[in-house]
Order: structure tokens, then sequence, then C-alpha cells
């Protein structure tokens, strides 16, 4: 288990580091590595050159604009799950992170590095189309951003060019008091790949009935899959059980789901309607009872 | 490729290869060989040291990458030769190892835990451990180790009881 031969390189700023990956087809980003170093161990990856972003300044933050949090490519996962500002105003990422992997990769691993790797099961990707993100990056001296619906294009791979490098991501916050969120997944043991995941966001009105509500699925399909059709059905009801059920079946039923030797079609979209039954059931509590930090 | 490594508060100048994991860094150029190769991807937990204060794998990480950092291994925690942390002593008396494989990560897991947290729950301790894989203790007793170790620190700077 050791990777290939590679050369390093650690730019002082991220234009350098786009002159780098544009200048070599076989570089490839690091930050915290918690997904690219596996995988060049076992030699699924053989980069010629690793361009190591981690230390580059101001890649690292977590911003509150007042209608959204803008966080860092290079903020480390850890620091996001300790940021009270992350709890206060994106308590969906809050919870979701304590599923990214465990904690020693989360003190390495990078929010923006598990954005790009685009893994199907990752759960910062599922919550940033879930809550309709804006992912930035820098290329050849432009800053371009692609809304998180069209970032992901299939497993490991994204819409972001090679010689691209992710900046920053932005989560918009909603507005009022009354926002509940719910995540939950499953997987062979804690840590692990899920084999489903869903995130829901409900925010209620006065009478407690569903204003607004984002829901997502995760590890079942190649990309996080936003059921924008399920989340307008729930619109204007207090989220009864018959109702979800019947609006999370059809649109699980419109999913690509994938298929492993862990887990077959049938059991993923049996999972991913029970999980995402209970997060709503937990966003919609939340939202009437007001959001705990209490998992 | 030349790099700095502070290792247990001492600075090391190293010349290795970008591809050298801090892993085989720490036990091939430093001779410190308690950070154990298990399944070198990441899942085991066998290479974990400190990096910054934080456990992390040394198998995910490249040592290029820590150049400069602070990383403690386990032969830095005992606070003079032929003496053992309060951790190292608690895994000892409560019998918190079998092979003892996993025992170097598991107590610099725990002393990152105790430095952050000086009364965790059985809860926060099994969280805390979870990323580390034992296969011969069935975890009860490495529990046990780090409910005992927390105490005894909780009580260091405590007057003796009245007999």
């Amino acid at each position: 288990m050791k990777a290939a031969p590679f050369e390093y390189a650690r730019p002082a700023t991220l234009d350098e580091a786009c002159a780098l990956l544009a200048a070599d087809d076989g570089a490839r980003v690091i930050a915290g590595g918690q997904t690219l170093v596996p995988l060049m161990a076992m030699r699924l990856a053989r980069p010629t050159q690793l361009v190591d972003i981690a230390r580059i300044p101001g890649l690292a933050f977590i911003r509150d604009t007042g209608d959204a949090l803008v966080i860092g490519a290079t903020t480390r996962q850890a620091a996001a799950e300790a940021d009270p500002l992350v709890w206060a105003k994106l308590p969906l990422l809050a919870r979701a992170i304590k599923f990214v992997g465990h904690a020693p990769t989360r003190a390495r691993g990078t929010i923006g590095g598990s954005l790009v790797n685009a893994d199907p099961a990752a759960e910062i990707s599922l919550v940033a189309v879930t809550l309709g993100a804006t992912l930035a990056w820098r290329e050849a001296g432009r800053d371009i951003e692609m809304p998180a619906s069209d970032f992901f294009v299939g497993p490991m791979v994204t819409a972001m060019p090679d010689a691209a490098c992710l900046s920053s991501v932005r989560f918009s916050v909603w507005a009022g008091q009354r926002v509940g969120t719910g995540f939950h997944e499953v997987n062979a043991r804690s840590s692990d790949f899920a084999f489903a995941s869903a995130a829901a966001q409900i925010s209620v009105d006065a009478d407690g009935r569903c204003a607004r509500v984002a829901i997502g699925i995760g590890a079942a399909s190649a990309c996080p899959a936003r059921l924008d059709g399920a989340a307008d059905a729930l619109i204007g009801t207090r989220a009864d059980e018959a109702t979800v059920r019947e609006a999370l079946r059809a649109a699980i039923d419109g999913l690509d789901i994938i298929v492993d030797p862990y887990a077959s079609v049938a059991y993923r979209k049996r999972a991913a309607l029970a999980l995402a039954q209970r997060a709503i059931a937990d966003a919609y509590a939340r939202a009437r009872g007001g959001e705990t930090r209490a998992a | 490729m030349r790099l700095e490594l502070t290792v247990n508060d001492a600075s090391h100048a190293l010349d290795v290869e970008p591809r050298t994991t801090l892993l085989d860094a720490l036990r091939d150029h430093l001779r410190l060989t308690g950070a154990h190769a298990g399944c070198e991807h990441g899942v085991c937990g066998a290479c974990t040291v400190l990096i910054d204060g934080a456990p992390a794998r040394s198998c995910l990480t490249f040592a290029v990458q820590c150049d400069g950092l602070a990383i403690t291994t386990i032969e830095g925690l005992a606070p003079a030769p032929g003496e053992l942390s309060p951790v190292q002593d608690a895994f000892c008396e409560t019998h918190g190892m079998q092979c003892g494989y996993c025992t170097p990560a598991m107590i610099l897991t725990a002393h990152a835990l105790l430095a952050k947290n000086p009364s965790p729950s059985r809860d926060d301790i099994v969280e805390a451990i979870s990323a580390n894989i034992c296969r011969c203790t069935g975890y009860a007793q490495i529990i046990e180790a780090v409910a005992l170790a927390a105490d005894r620190m909780r009580g260091l700077n405590r007057p003796p009881e009245p007999a």
C-alpha cells in the first residue's frame, strides 16, 4: 500500500496552483488528502504531481454574510463541525459532518476536498445539493460559480475543469426561526461509506404547516439527488406520515439507483425511503419545537 | 525532498521522497516505531498520531504535508524514561490491551480526548476511540482505562481525602 512516485509543489496562491495544474495533465490538488491518499495507496489514483493548497492564505474560513454562510475550500471538516456559527446557521451541515469519515479523518479532511472528490456517498455534497449551494472556483485567473446541482456529474466526476481549483462554497441560510433539519444514513459500520443517506430541511408557518421544504438523497444514485417533487408535495401540509411516504415513494422510484456488491437496488430504495421519512420527521419536529444542538 | 518535522517537541531535518507517508517517515527515518502500520489506507487506526494535538492517520498524510507541524507520537507521552503517562498507566492497570498493536494509537486518541474533555461520558469515550480497531479486547477494558485515566487526571491537583 504505497503510492506511486510523484512530484510535490506547494504554491503560494490559487493562481499559481492553477498554473501548475494547467502545465501538467497528471497533476492533482491535495488539501487534506483523506480521499486522495487512500486512492493513491491502492494505486487507483497515480497523479504525477500533487499541488498542495492547504497552506494558501485566505482559503480556510467560515464567513457569515447574513443571508448565507460561505466556507473556504481548505476549511477542515473538524473546524466546521466545531464552529457555533455552522450549528446556528447551517444545522443540516453540522449534523451531516458527524457522519463524514471519523474524527481523525475530519481533523485533516477539508470541506472543499469532499466536494471536489464527488463521492456519491459524500455527506457534504448531499447537503450542498439539498440546500442548493453555490460552488466557486478559480480558473485561468477568473472566478467561476456553479450551482451544486450542476457541479456533480457522476461518481468522482464534477463539472469543474482539471486546471481549476475550488475556492469556496456558499450555502444560503433560510430566514426565520422556525427551521428544522434532519440527517440520517445507513452503512455497514459507523464511519464507513453509506448505502443510502437522507437530508431534510423544513420551515413551518405560524400554523405549523410546511412553508419551505428541501429533501435530498445521497449514496443511492451516481450523484446526490434533490427531490423537488416530493418537497413541493409537502408544502402546506403538516408532514403527516402518509403524505410524506407517498411523496417520497414517487420521487425515489424516479431515481436511477446504483448497484454494487453491498446493496441491491431494492434495498437502496427501501433504505432511502425509510431514512428520508426519518429525516423529514426530525426536521419537521425541530422546525415546530425549535432546532436544538443535540443530534 | 528536504523538510523539517517537529516530533515530540524535537526538530528533525529529513530528506524523503514526496510519496513517503508520515508513518513511514516516523518509522523508517526517525525510528519511532510506536506508530504501527496496519491497513495503510486509513481504516484501522493503528498508525494514529497527533498532528497539532488532534488524532490523525499518519498513513493518510504524506510527510511533506507535515513540514513544520507539531507531531506527537506514543514515544512523546511519558514524562521521563521509565515512567508512564496517566493514560498509559491506566491501560496497564485495567489491562486495556492484549496484543498491543492498536495500543499506541488508542492511548494517543485518549490523550487528545482528555486534553479537550476532562470529564468524558462513556459515549464520548466510545465515540473518540470509534476510529480505532482493536481485534483483541472487545473494547471494554479500553473504555475502562480511559475513564480511569480521566478520573485520575481530574484528581491530580486535588488534596488527598482524609483517612
